[in-house]
């Protein structure tokens, strides 16, 4: 073992795929107690390089050296031989059994054909110590929250002895407190040496948790850099390969009177529950309210609400423009001015299998524009796609092709050209830019702002804390289904929200 | 190319099933040349054949187009049968109830009784699917049996021919309907007649509603999306109604030219359904199947079959072979056709959609008390847990 080498280096990693070339000659280092950022958008080589380290994958070009020496890892159990640990996004985990019996789930009981589940416990329970990551072993697993679920996914890992860990976007389905304390614990894990590689597209929580940072771009790395050295705007740079405004420009508009008034709105969840709990809501012409919460707090069911999808129960009101929208289905809301993105784009968004023009038409196609005595006007039809399709920059090979072929991105936006369109009096946003490219993110929010500016009262519901803080012009923070508080996104910080947003009130 | 090799499928599986009929033929002694021979002379061989088998192909067209029609929108529709019936009796209590009417007002009253009446009896399941969460598969078959059971009464009953009760014969017929209803023959000396090209037409129609007119627009929607087209505003419930309804009116039509095309020119039955329909309910969708269900290829692919149809019964009298045979070979080409690739990735994904059409509407008729997104959760959860154990 050279003493002096880093725990890990990758060196000229290429790795062809027919017709893409995943990783081009990508060098990655980690060394030992350092939190090293891999960053990049989706499709930008960040986890087939991860896939190469985990054997899962072998490189068409370079090497691995761990502590100095040259390497072959040809599988998983080799990774973990050789003390490599993963936390992946979605937890691996057996729902049913405890959690003592999921870390001792695949490793060789000391007793032979018996387990040994005390001794595991045991050692779980000086890991949680050491570690500060508090669980109790006996617990089952899906009694847990989701932080706890991710803490024993990090203790299956150090269980195995893991030297160095790779969390793979570990903060995407954590509260902002959660997240907190999962940084305190990958921090105290650094301190007694262990490396950590950390893959995020969350650009404010790769500043504050990196050492160092690597950016990737189409397979090569396009930047390597230190959170001291950078800004977000730098690292966005990075990762699409040109300027990029992460909050769009919000210029002062006096917002009008209120265009949607709910008052004492309950409704009934999927699950037969309350989920959304007597909320009263003002949104007012020329105003982007921000609807922030952890998924699950009852937005979704209240944009449902809105949209004519789900009924309210008793007592409601909802009116639009003054006038009722209670016992009006969702056909007549949109012609009242009603635009509605939902959360899945491609389940109640867009129609996958029909082409970019008909999902252009999906509202509207019955309306004079497109259709004459009763038979749809094509000439008509294929204008509007294209005329779209070039103005709200959607990369797709044509406005025949299937919808579901384009990119996440571009379906987002073939969506928001739609309901844009309309010019509505109200637009519910749900999620507009989740899993979303940072360039197509870019424009659906200058689109967003240019709605405002025309007098469009918009409700933009988004889990990313930097986006509503971005749009809004005030935020209102659900918990358990009811509207916690509405704070002014001027006097808003990410901290005061993350609090609401986990209920605590003062 | 693949467009191509997709196209020959049927081809090649309709082969393949005449290379069976073959050996079935060498069991029975006689000679495969010969019948196909006898089959191909019988449905196409002169100028009476031919106008047979488009007497034959009828019914299938217009069935088949319905089916077309149902399945763009997700749904099922068994109920050919019921639907043949439906119109066949509406349209003949039309001619019943007004035989002098001028023939130019009769006639179109006739057809339009035969749509009227097959659309209800699609309508009811469609509107049961709809609003109640009704299995269509089920409820229409049920309906073909309510149907068949209400033909017979009324044809005993009700709507028998007066001779009949005199002679004490007591045959479920009614009498000679008004020649002003009867559909005119198209070439002397054949039984071509005007409802050849009527289904025709009907089947160019039903494709111009599906891809031509916004109500097919959203039928389709609501077939391949039924969340998204309920997001976007379309009426998801009402076009599964319109959907059945549709495809039930095509069949009702068919039961309409069935009675006014008929020879004896009355409706008839033998107390079955085959008896009045031929079972073109139900051949009607392997012809839609076999057309890739697509109202236009529902055409050739419904003369091909009514050929085979016409061919058979040929065969039969030339080889002295028992009519089952032609029954059986009608069987496998079926069998050949639904198990063929192509044909089956096709079923698989129409599946698929029903199933998402049916959850949509069984979220909103128990008002999204579901249990069944929790049932998902926990699918996905097992999912991610067997890749856990690959890595």
């Amino acid at each position: 073992m050279n003493a002096d080498a880093p725990l890990l280096q990758m060196r000229g990693i290429t790795k062809r795929f027919p017709g893409v070339i995943a990783n081009e000659g990508v060098d990655f280092e980690v060394r030992y107690g350092e939190v090293h950022t891999l960053l990049g958008e989706n499709g930008a080589g960040k986890s087939t390089l991860m896939k190469i380290l985990f054997g899962l994958y072998a490189p068409d070009e370079g090497e691995v050296l761990l502590r100095g020496e040259k390497v072959s890892i040809s599988s998983p159990s080799d990774a973990i031989a050789a003390r490599i640990g993963m936390v992946h996004q979605h937890f691996m985990l057996v729902p049913t059994q405890t959690v003592a019996e999921n870390v001792a789930l695949g490793l060789k009981s000391k007793r032979g054909v018996l387990t040994d589940l005390d001794s595991v416990s045991e050692r779980i329970r000086e890991i949680s110590e050491e570690q500060g990551l508090a669980v109790n072993p006996s617990e089952e697993v899906w009694r847990l929250s989701v932080g706890e679920r991710q803490r024993v996914e990090i203790i299956k890992a150090l269980y195995r002895d893991a030297e160095l860990l790779v969390l793979d976007e570990p903060t995407a389905v954590l509260t902002p407190q959660e997240v907190e304390d999962l940084f305190v614990v990958l921090r105290r894990m650094t301190e007694s040496g262990r490396g950590l590689v950390f893959i995020s597209h969350k650009l404010h929580e790769v500043m504050a948790l990196s050492d160092r940072i690597t950016v990737l771009r189409n397979g090569k790395v396009s930047g390597h850099t230190v959170p001291a050295e950078s800004s977000r705007e730098d690292l966005a740079q990075m990762m699409v390969g040109r300027a990029v405004r992460l909050t769009p420009e919000r210029p002062i508009v006096e917002a009008g009177p209120p265009r949607l008034t709910i008052r004492s709105l309950s409704v009934t969840g999927d699950r037969g529950t309350t989920a959304v709990d007597n909320v009263d809501l003002d949104v007012h012409s020329g105003e982007i309210l921000g609807v922030a919460g952890v998924s699950g707090n009852g937005q979704r069911e209240l944009a449902e609400v809105i949209a004519g999808l789900r009924d309210p129960q008793a007592g409601a009101t909802i009116d639009l423009d003054g006038m009722s929208l209670l016992g009006v289905d969702t056909r007549a809301r949109r012609d009242r001015g009603l635009s509605y993105v939902p959360e899945e784009r491609m389940r109640d968004g867009a129609i996958g299998d029909f082409t970019v023009s008909e999902n252009l038409i999906l509202v509207d196609h019955g309306g004079d524009q497109f259709s004459r005595s009763g038979l749809l006007n094509f000439g008509a039809i294929k204008e509007h796609a294209a005329a779209l399709v070039e103005r709200y920059a959607v990369k797709t090979p044509d406005i025949d092709t299937p919808t579901s072929s384009l990119s996440g991105g571009n379906i987002q936006k073939v969506i928001m050209a739609r309901e844009l369109t309309a010019e509505p009096k109200l637009l519910i946003a749900s999620q507009p830019t989740r899993g979303v490219d940072i360039g197509s993110a870019e424009y659906i929010h200058e689109r967003l702002m240019e709605q405002r500016e025309k007098g469009t009262a918009t409700i933009v519901i988004s889990e990313d804390l930097d986006e509503v803080i971005g749009l809004s012009d005030r935020i209102a923070v659900m918990f358990e289904g009811r509207i916690i508080d509405i704070v002014d996104s001027e006097d808003a910080t990410r901290e005061a929200i993350g609090l609401l947003m986990a209920g605590v009130t003062n | 190319m693949k467009r191509l090799v997709g196209a020959s499928v049927p081809l090649l599986a309709a082969l393949a099933a005449f290379a069976f009929g073959a050996i079935m033929l060498l069991a029975l002694g006689a000679s495969p040349f010969e019948g196909l021979k006898a089959i191909v002379d019988g449905a196409f061989g002169d100028g009476d054949a031919i106008a047979a088998t488009l007497v034959k192909a009828m019914p299938l067209i217009l069935v088949g187009a319905g089916i077309t029609i149902a399945f763009r929108a997700s749904v099922i529709n068994i109920g050919g049968e019921g639907q043949i019936v439906a119109g066949a009796l509406l349209s003949t209590s039309v001619a019943l109830a007004l035989p002098d009417l001028p023939a130019y007002i009769l006639m179109p009253a006739v057809l339009i009784a035969g749509l009227i009446g097959g659309g209800i009896a699609g309508a009811i399941p469609g509107a049961l699917k709809a609003y109640a969460s009704v299995n269509e598969i089920l409820s229409t078959i049920m309906l073909n049996i309510v149907m068949i059971q209400l033909m017979n009464y009324l044809l005993r009953g009700p709507m028998i021919d007066q001779a009949e009760i005199d002679a004490g014969t007591r045959v479920p017929t009614t009498r000679r309907l008004s020649d002003n209803a009867a559909m005119p023959d198209l070439v002397e000396g054949t039984r071509l007649h005007l409802g050849v090209p009527i289904a025709i037409v009907a089947a160019v129609i039903a494709y111009v509603i599906l891809w031509r007119t916004p109500l097919g627009f959203r039928l389709r929607a609501v077939g391949h999306s039924p969340e998204a087209a309920k997001t976007a505003g379309i009426k998801v419930k009402r076009h599964v109604t319109y959907a059945l309804a549709m495809s039930g009116s095509l069949g009702g039509l068919a039961g309409a030219l069935l009675v006014f095309g008929s020879e004896g020119q009355r409706m008839t039955t033998d107390g079955s359904s085959v008896g009045f329909t031929g079972s073109a309910g139900f051949n009607g969708i392997v012809a839609a199947l076999f057309g890739g269900l697509h109202p236009l290829w529902t055409i050739p692919s419904s003369i091909l079959f009514g050929g085979l149809l016409t061919g058979a019964t040929a065969m039969q009298r030339v080889l002295q072979v028992p009519a089952a045979l032609a029954i059986a070979l009608n069987g496998i080409v079926v069998v050949f056709v639904v198990s063929s690739g192509p044909v089956r990735d096709r079923i698989d994904a129409f599946l698929d959609r029903r199933a998402k059409l049916d959850q949509t509407l069984r979220d909103d008729v128990s008002d999204g008390s579901s249990k069944t997104v929790d049932l998902d959760q926990l699918d996905l959860d097992n999912q991610t847990n067997i890749t856990g154990a690959d890595l």
